[in-house]
This record gives structure tokens, C-alpha cells and sequence, in this order.
């Protein structure tokens, strides 16, 4: 059981913390830079394939069934399973899917007749683009939006911290997909930004803490008080990971493979946000030199403010 | 003490309750089944089903129930190798009917009657294809643009104003320029009247005063929306030709239409049917001059289109075409004297050119013109673009035997053409050509095991939530479980009544809420043993408990909110399905986590005296 006397000293961590987290951004923007993402076919279009045997999937055979017919650098490997195989192929010079489907099964099916199509899926090149742009702006206005919300509740200072966790989790989120080279599909940029929303979560419970004690706690420095207040809330904190953790291990685990990498974005992401909650949101706004006057709602603060 | 009002606690009862009645559909599971519907689109009657019953039994093949279901026949069977035989097997037996793979759910009767229904399973949990399909804008401008200069023309030949000649100079423009400079007004009342929408501009045109005509952008827009509508309208006349349970056809952003066809298990013959712009055209055979002799100069003679048969035999035309495909008012596929033949029926205008042409050339040779267009990108300006190309092919040159009209009959082709052409002339033609430009086809394997899957892994997350909560917080812990597990109820009902299809994201959204809706009873749960630790008795405690986390919990899950509706409004198919179940998700939880819980606690502690609370922690 976790003590509900902790008093760890967060804040006075937080340059070890802010070092290991330049480190750690600098690296995914790095690897983002020299490696970049392994795109998945809803980005890059292509056609892509998977199919079960009834037994042991023989890849090389498959390859070589596929460069027989006439495709080009063919990415076959196994699903899950050593019966599941999933094949992938850049567009094609001739851009109706269907086609390609039906050269790929007539090709396979020659080979081994046990072979059963489990899904095709074709993405044109005009929608991988598009979806790109989209995922993109999606990500950019659900930021804006967060950065607007937070400042109506809590003041700019608190609104640059939040945002500033958001970037960092949004980037080494990305970096973990990048250097490890784990796809990268449309259902990554939903955890993503549901992590966006979870990380959120952690910062504004944290925040709405120290605003809390920001009032009550009239003694003390403002490093002081961000230090009670995260202790405060470590419980909570803990808890609701646990709690989220534990269902997506199961999503990762059960979930089959469709989903498992939509699991691990967001298993990675609670660990960042969580992380970020506390050393990268509350280091932030110390460092804007938060005030009591910066946390209580602007109605409040424009009557302390008058002479 | 703490009490909730009565009507409290009756409100959180009938929500639930009705939660309950709305997600009860769910748990009785589905029949693989049929779905038959006779072709020409009239209700299939109860004569039918006795006809479909002895087939089944013919072929020893097992189902449930066969009964009618508002215009349709259904059948239902125990499993899917049953379903697939029988749907050969009544395809045989049922000519002139559309037979299609569907499944049944198992509903009581009474649930129905009062207009509940299951959640609806998206492609990727029961299978299916999903066909985007994108329609050439540009083109449909391009028709509209010709259609206009060409008018142009004819009326400036009529009032014989004297013209460098009417040119598409790119894009939607117009210009031309006119001889007679005293003229230029007349010629301006020419293009207003033609239509007053166009944009007129004076220029200079190969150094002659002239015009310059543009569509307005209301034109373009208008243009834009036809097309797609029309295409709309075709594609779901083809789906329905192909006969799907519940197909969905419909606009996707400015210039997109998306189809499903959930239960469709053969792709190729779905694009083919979708894609394909086959049409007839009728014409007098040339016999006065050389074919052979045409194909070997490449030039035919003037008033003939040279064409060729599938053999390579050449053939000529006489350019004024009898009819076309779209004077056809019906077609249907058959055999005749053993050959396989389409059987079509032409509209009165098509009828009358038909028997005035028949009467003046009996005995002359008439020929069927099979055009098919199928859409290609090709690179234009270091641009891919969408363009049609066709090909015309002489299907059968037939000397005409008697005078017919509207009725009358096709060789020539093999079954399965005749079959498609049949299904695309009746289904109508496609205005503007189409481009797929994204398929995902789920096996229907694949499909259950998605459903497998995603109920193990909600349900395995489920149950350790609910142990951890109850170790951790005790009794708390065991009401915070009785709220996860209304808002698992909720949820369901919500989909159910919002028919928002489920999907494997969507499932993997409320995975995701099972483990953050707890965040909710953590937060109030840790402010009790906060107050409690400072001191204060539990009853107070429990009440600050609840009343300070609020604002929290509020913050948080709106923040969340806002990310799921971006989700929601940029994302398509997959991300949009997680968006909904997890926006819904984390309203539900609103409600069960903070009201639903409240009822139990005050319930349980709220109307006596309490010397300790069992919340776990410590020093509680």
C-alpha cells in the first residue's frame, strides 16, 4: 500500500528530470529525422494481404511465388501466428487494387490451395496523403483546443505547462515508434491522441491540486506547495494507471494484432503521462514563476486586482 | 446522514433499468441466414416460402426457420457451411430472385415489437468489403463545359455571326472571338440567353475582339453535387442488384462516395459490377463499302465508324445510332435456343426508332455495339489524373428478320458478360467515371475472430479492474465495480439505441474506458481517506469526498472529451469508431461513477451512525 505520508521531493529533481527528458526528445527527433517512421499502408498506399494456411506458412516460397509474378520487393511475414502471413506491397503502377488482389491470390492459391484470404486491404495513394495531412491538423486543433480550455481554467501559465507536456508525450510517443521500428498505421494516431487526452487527465488533476493548496496553504514557496500537492495526489496517480494499465495489457495481449500496436502506443503513453504530469507540466510552470494569482479563475483574480 | 432525495435514487434506477432493456438484445447472439428478395424489387410473397423450403429439404440441407420478414424472405440455419450451401442451392432453384448472405439476430419477438435491436457490427467484426470510391470532378466540368461551347457554336452558325471559332482555352473557359466588331453585342445576348448563370468576360481573342466564358461557381458546385448524387444513386442501384443485407452507400467529404457490403465474401465480382460503365449501343451495319479494306487504310468512309468484332473481324458502322442503352427500360439475363442471351425492353422513344429502322431495313445486317469504360490514372502535367478509356467491341451483327420494337433480344456474349450486362443496364449508368481509391475486404473468419478477441480481452479487463478495485478499496471499491459495470451496460445500450456500428477499434475504446472510468471513484475514493486521515468523521468525510473531487473529475474527463470529439470529426471508419465508444464511454461514467456510486454509498452508510469506514488504506 502506498503511505499516504510520502513526501518526495519532485521538484527539487526536476533539473536530473528536465536533463532526461531533453535527452530522451532529442533522441526521438533524432531517430524521427534519420529514420522516420515505419509508415503503415493507411499512409503510404499500397495493398496488403493477410492470409491464413492450414499449416506452417512456407514465407520464402511465398516471396518467390510473388516476384514470379512480377511484384516487386514484396514484404511477407508472419501474423501472430506461424500459420498467418501477411503480405505487403507498395502501390502499384496500376492503381486499381482489385487487381493486384486477384494476381496475388491466383499466385498463391497456385502454390498451396489451403490457403484461405483473411483480409485485403488497397489504399490509394490520393487518400494516404490526405489522411497524413488530416492526422496531422487533427493533432495541431485537439492541441489548440486543450491550450484554450486549460487558460480558461487556470491561466496561461498553467495552460504553456500542459501544452508543454502534451508536445513532449506527443513526441517521444512517436520516437518509441520510430526507433524501434514497430508500424505506424491510423489506428497509432488515435491512441495518440487519446494519450493526448489520459496525459491531460493526470496534468489537470495534479493542477487542480496545486491550485487547491495554492489557497489554502498560505505559507510556503511555490516549489513547496507543487511538491505537497503531487505527493497529495501520487495515490490517485498510481491507481489510475494501474487500473489502465492492466486493460490494455489485456487489449495487448488478447486484443490480436490488429490492435496490439494501438495497445502499445497507449502503454507507452501512460508512462509518459504520467511521467510528464508531474516533472514536465508542474517543472514548466514553476519555471514561469507560477503564482497564486496565476491558478485562481480570472473572475476571482480581476477583483484581487483592482487598487 | 447522507441521503439522496428519493427521486435520486428512482432516476438512477430507471437509467439503469432502461440500460438494461436497451443492451438485452445483445446477449441473444445471431444466426448466419439469408436474405431473398425477388430481383425486379417487388415484396416477396408467403407463395414463395414453401418453394424454399423444399429446396432446403431437396438438398438435405438444415435450417432453423424460413419465414417472411417484411419484403423479404429470411432464412435462418445453425452454421455457416449450411448458410453457403443453401445459398447455391436456392440460387439455383429461385430464378429472378436476389439471394444474400446475411445474419440474423436472434432477438426475442417481443423486444423487436417494441423496436429494440442489437448493437450493428461494423466490416471489420462480421465481415465484409468497404469500397471508397473517388468521382472524377474534373471530368464532370469537362462534359458540362463541352455541352456549352457546342451549344455555342450551333447558335452562333444559326445567327450566323462570324467567329474564330468557339475554343475550350483550359480549365471551364470558353473564348472565342468575333469577326464583326459591330456584332459583339448580339453575341453577348447569345451566351445570357444560352444560360444567364455564365460569367461573360470581353477580351481580345487572336487579336479580335470576343469573349470570354466561364462557369460561375454556383454552376460548379451544382455540377460537382449532380455528379456525385447520381453516382450515389448508381452505385446503390448496383448494390442492390448485387444483393447485400444492409449495404451502406453514401457521400464522403467533397468528392468521395463510400460503399459496404457487409457479408459480401467475393470482392472481384463486387468492384467489377461497382466500377464497371458497360452500355449498348444499336447501329445499321455499313454493307455498301469494304470493311476489310477500312481496317487495312485505318480510314473508314465518311459517315461509317469502323469497329471490330471479338475475333478481330472488322466491321463497319453507320454513325446515326438507333438506340442507345439509356432508351432501355429493362434487361434481364437468359438462354435462348441454348445460347446465352440478355432480354431488353426500350422506353417508347427508343421503341418507335427501333420499328421505324426495322420496317426500312429488313433483311440488312444490324450490329450491337458492347461499350464498356473503365477508369485509368494517367500522369498529365506531372499529375495523376483520372481518365476513362474506352472500348467499343461488336458484340453480334444479326440480319434483321422481321419488325420489332421494345422487345427483343441480345447474343454474343458469354454467360457470365451477359449476366453483368444485364445487372448494369438495368442498374443505370454511371454519369461521371469512378476511381477506387481504397478497399478493406474482411474475411469472415477473421471477422469472428475480431468479435472473440475483443469480448475476451473487455471482459479479462473487466474482471481485474473490478478484483483490484475491490481489493484495494473494499466496500468503496465493491460500488465503484457496481458502477463499472452499469457503464459497460450503458454503453452497450447507447450503441444499441444510436445503432452506431461497433467496430475493433471501437471495442478496444471501451476497453480503454473500463480502465479510466475507475479514475473517476479513485479520485473521490483517496479525497475520503483524505478527510478521514485529517480527522473528520465519516460521514462528513464521505461528503467532502464527493464534493471536492468534483470539479476535478469534471476538468479531466472534459479534457478528454475534447480529444475524442477531434477524433470524432477528423477521423473516418476506424478512429471514429473508437471516438464514439470512447466519448460515450466517459459520459456514461460521469454518471454511474459519481451518481451511481453515491446512491450505493449513501445506501449503505448513509442513514446510520458509522464508526469506520471500509475503504481500504492505512489508517482508514
Amino acid at each position: 500500500m502506498l503511505s499516504p505520508t510520502l513526501n518526495i521531493d519532485f521538484m527539487g529533481k526536476r533539473r536530473i528530470a528536465l536533463v532526461l527528458s531533453a535527452v530522451v526528445v532529442l533522441v526521438s527527433l533524432g531517430s524521427l529525422v534519420t529514420r522516420g517512421l515505419n509508415f503503415g499502408l493507411d499512409f503510404t498506399g499500397g495493398d496488403l494481404l493477410e492470409i491464413a494456411y492450414a499449416g506452417e506458412a512456407d514465407l520464402a516460397d511465398i516471396r518467390a511465388a510473388l516476384t514470379e509474378e512480377g511484384f516487386d520487393n514484396p514484404v511477407v511475414q508472419n501474423f501472430g501466428t506461424v500459420s498467418d502471413v501477411l503480405v505487403r506491397l507498395p502501390p502499384q503502377e496500376v492503381t486499381e487494387g482489385g487487381e493486384t488482389r486477384d494476381r496475388v491470390i491466383a499466385a498463391l492459391q497456385a502454390r498451396d490451395p489451403s490457403m484461405e484470404l483473411r483480409r485485403f486491404e488497397f489504399v490509394g495513394p490520393q487518400v494516404g496523403e490526405e489522411l497524413t495531412e488530416q492526422g496531422g491538423l487533427a493533432m495541431l486543433i485537439a492541441l489548440i483546443l486543450i491550450f484554450i480550455y486549460v487558460m480558461l481554467r487556470f491561466r496561461w501559465k498553467f495552460a504553456a505547462g500542459t501544452i508543454s507536456a502534451l508536445v513532449h508525450d506527443v513526441i517521444v510517443v512517436i520516437g518509441f515508434f520510430s526507433i524501434f521500428g514497430v508500424g505506424f498505421d491510423l489506428t497509432i494516431l488515435a491512441a495518440i491522441l487519446a494519450t493526448i487526452g489520459y496525459s491531460l487527465n493526470d496534468t489537470i488533476v495534479v493542477f487542480d491540486r496545486i491550485r487547491e493548496n495554492f489557497r489554502v496553504i498560505r505559507r510556503g514557496t511555490a516549489e513547496e506547495i507543487i511538491n505537497a500537492s503531487i505527493n497529495q495526489m501520487l495515490g490517485r496517480t498510481m491507481i489510475t494507471s494501474a487500473t489502465t494499465l492492466l486493460v490494455l495489457l489485456c487489449l495487448f495481449l488478447l486484443g490480436g494484432e490488429t490492435v496490439s500496436g494501438f495497445a502499445l502506443a497507449l502503454i507507452v503513453g501512460v508512462f509518459v503521462g504520467t511521467y510528464s504530469s508531474i516533472y514536465i507540466a508542474s517543472a514548466a510552470a514553476l519555471a514561469l514563476n507560477v503564482s497564486p494569482a496565476d491558478l485562481i479563475p480570472p473572475k476571482r483574480e480581476e477583483i484581487d486586482d483592482l487598487p | 446522514m447522507n441521503r439522496y432525495p428519493p427521486w435520486a435514487n428512482i432516476l438512477v434506477a430507471l437509467v439503469i433499468l432502461g440500460g438494461v432493456l436497451f443492451a438485452l438484445p445483445n446477449v441473444f447472439g445471431d444466426d448466419p441466414a439469408l436474405q431473398i428478395t425477388r430481383e425486379d424489387g417487388s415484396p416477396v410473397t408467403a407463395m414463395t416460402v414453401p418453394g424454399i423450403i423444399a429446396a432446403l429439404d431437396e438438398g438435405e440441407i438444415e435450417f432453423v426457420e424460413a419465414a417472411l420478414d417484411d419484403q423479404a424472405a429470411l432464412v435462418r440455419f445453425p452454421d455457416v457451411a449450411s448458410q453457403l450451401r443453401a445459398s447455391e442451392v436456392l440460387g439455383e432453384a429461385l430464378p429472378f430472385h436476389i439471394i444474400a448472405l446475411t445474419l440474423a439476430p436472434r432477438t426475442p419477438a417481443w423486444l423487436r415489437f417494441i423496436g429494440l435491436e442489437p448493437m450493428s457490427l461494423g466490416l471489420d467484426l462480421r465481415g465484409g468489403v468497404h469500397f471508397l470510391y473517388q468521382v472524377d470532378l474534373e471530368s464532370a466540368l469537362d462534359q458540362l463545359v463541352q455541352t456549352y461551347a457546342q451549344d455555342l457554336r450551333t447558335r452562333l452558325r444559326e445567327e450566323t455571326i462570324r467567329n474564330t471559332g468557339v475554343e475550350i482555352a483550359g480549365g471551364d473557359t470558353i473564348q472565342f472571338g468575333v469577326q464583326d466588331a459591330a456584332r459583339m453585342d448580339e453575341a453577348e445576348q447569345i451566351i445570357r440567353i444560352l444560360d444567364p448563370l455564365l460569367v461573360v468576360n470581353r477580351t481580345t481573342v487572336d487579336g479580335q475582339p470576343g469573349f470570354q466564358v466561364q462557369l460561375s461557381p454556383m454552376q460548379v458546385t451544382e455540377r460537382q453535387n449532380f455528379a456525385i448524387q447520381q453516382n450515389t444513386i448508381t452505385l446503390r442501384n448496383r448494390v442492390n442488384e448485387l444483393g447485400v443485407a444492409e449495404p451502406v452507400v453514401q457521400r464522403q467529404g467533397l468528392n468521395r462516395i463510400v460503399v459496404q457490403l457487409p457479408g459480401v465474401q467475393d470482392p472481384s465480382q463486387a468492384e467489377r459490377i461497382l466500377g464497371a460503365t458497360a452500355t449498348l449501343e444499336f447501329r445499321l451495319v455499313d454493307s455498301e463499302n469494304d470493311a476489310f479494306e477500312a481496317a487495312r487504310n485505318n480510314r473508314p468512309p465518311l459517315g461509317s465508324l469502323l469497329r471490330f468484332q471479338r475475333d478481330g473481324t472488322p466491321v463497319l458502322l453507320r454513325r446515326d445510332m438507333i438506340v442507345s442503352g439509356d432508351q432501355l427500360t429493362d434487361a434481364s439475363f437468359g438462354y435462348s435456343q441454348g445460347q446465352p442471351a440478355v432480354f431488353v425492353r426500350l422506353n417508347s422513344q427508343g421503341a418507335s426508332r427501333m420499328l421505324e429502322t426495322t420496317q426500312a431495313n429488313l433483311r440488312r445486317p444490324m450490329a450491337v455495339l458492347f461499350i464498356e469504360e473503365k477508369p485509368e490514372l494517367v500522369e498529365r502535367d506531372g499529375e495523376q489524373v483520372l481518365r476513362n478509356t474506352r472500348e467499343e467491341t461488336v458484340i453480334s451483327v444479326a440480319t434483321i428478320q422481321g419488325v420489332f420494337s421494345s422487345n427483343f433480344q441480345i447474343t454474343g456474349l458469354t454467360p457470365f458478360e451477359g449476366q453483368d450486362l444485364a445487372l448494369m443496364l438495368r442498374a443505370g449508368a454511371l454519369a461521371t467515371p469512378i476511381l477506387k481509391v481504397e478497399e478493406r475486404t474482411i474475411g469472415p473468419s477473421l471477422g469472428q475472430d475480431n468479435i472473440d478477441r475483443g469480448r475476451t480481452a473487455v471482459l479479462t479487463g473487466f474482471l481485474l479492474v473490478v478484483l483490484f478495485m475491490a481489493f484495494y478499496y473494499r466496500v468503496f471499491g465493491l460500488t465503484a465495480d457496481l458502477a463499472l459495470l452499469a457503464n459497460l451496460v450503458l454503453i452497450v445500450a447507447l450503441l444499441s439505441m444510436l445503432q452506431a456500428s461497433l467496430t475493433l477499434p471501437g471495442i478496444a475504446g471501451i476497453v480503454l474506458t473500463v480502465g479510466m472510468a475507475v479514475d473517476a471513484n479513485v479520485l473521490i475514493f483517496e479525497r475520503i481517506r483524505e478527510e478521514l486521515r485529517n480527522g473528520n468523521s465519516p460521514q462528513a468525510s464521505i461528503r467532502a469526498g464527493y464534493e471536492k473531487a468534483f470539479s476535478t473529475i469534471a476538468d479531466a474527463n472534459i479534457t478528454t472529451l475534447i480529444a475524442a470529439s477531434v477524433l470524432w470529426v477528423f477521423g473516418t471508419g476506424p478512429i471514429r469508431g473508437f471516438a464514439t465508444t470512447l466519448g460515450l464511454g466517459i459520459m456514461t461514467s460521469m454518471f454511474t461513477a459519481i451518481i451511481g456510486t453515491r446512491v450505493v454509498v449513501n445506501l449503505v452508510y448513509g442513514s446510520r451512525q458509522v464508526e469506520r469506514l471500509a475503504i481500504g488504506g492505512s489508517r482508514a
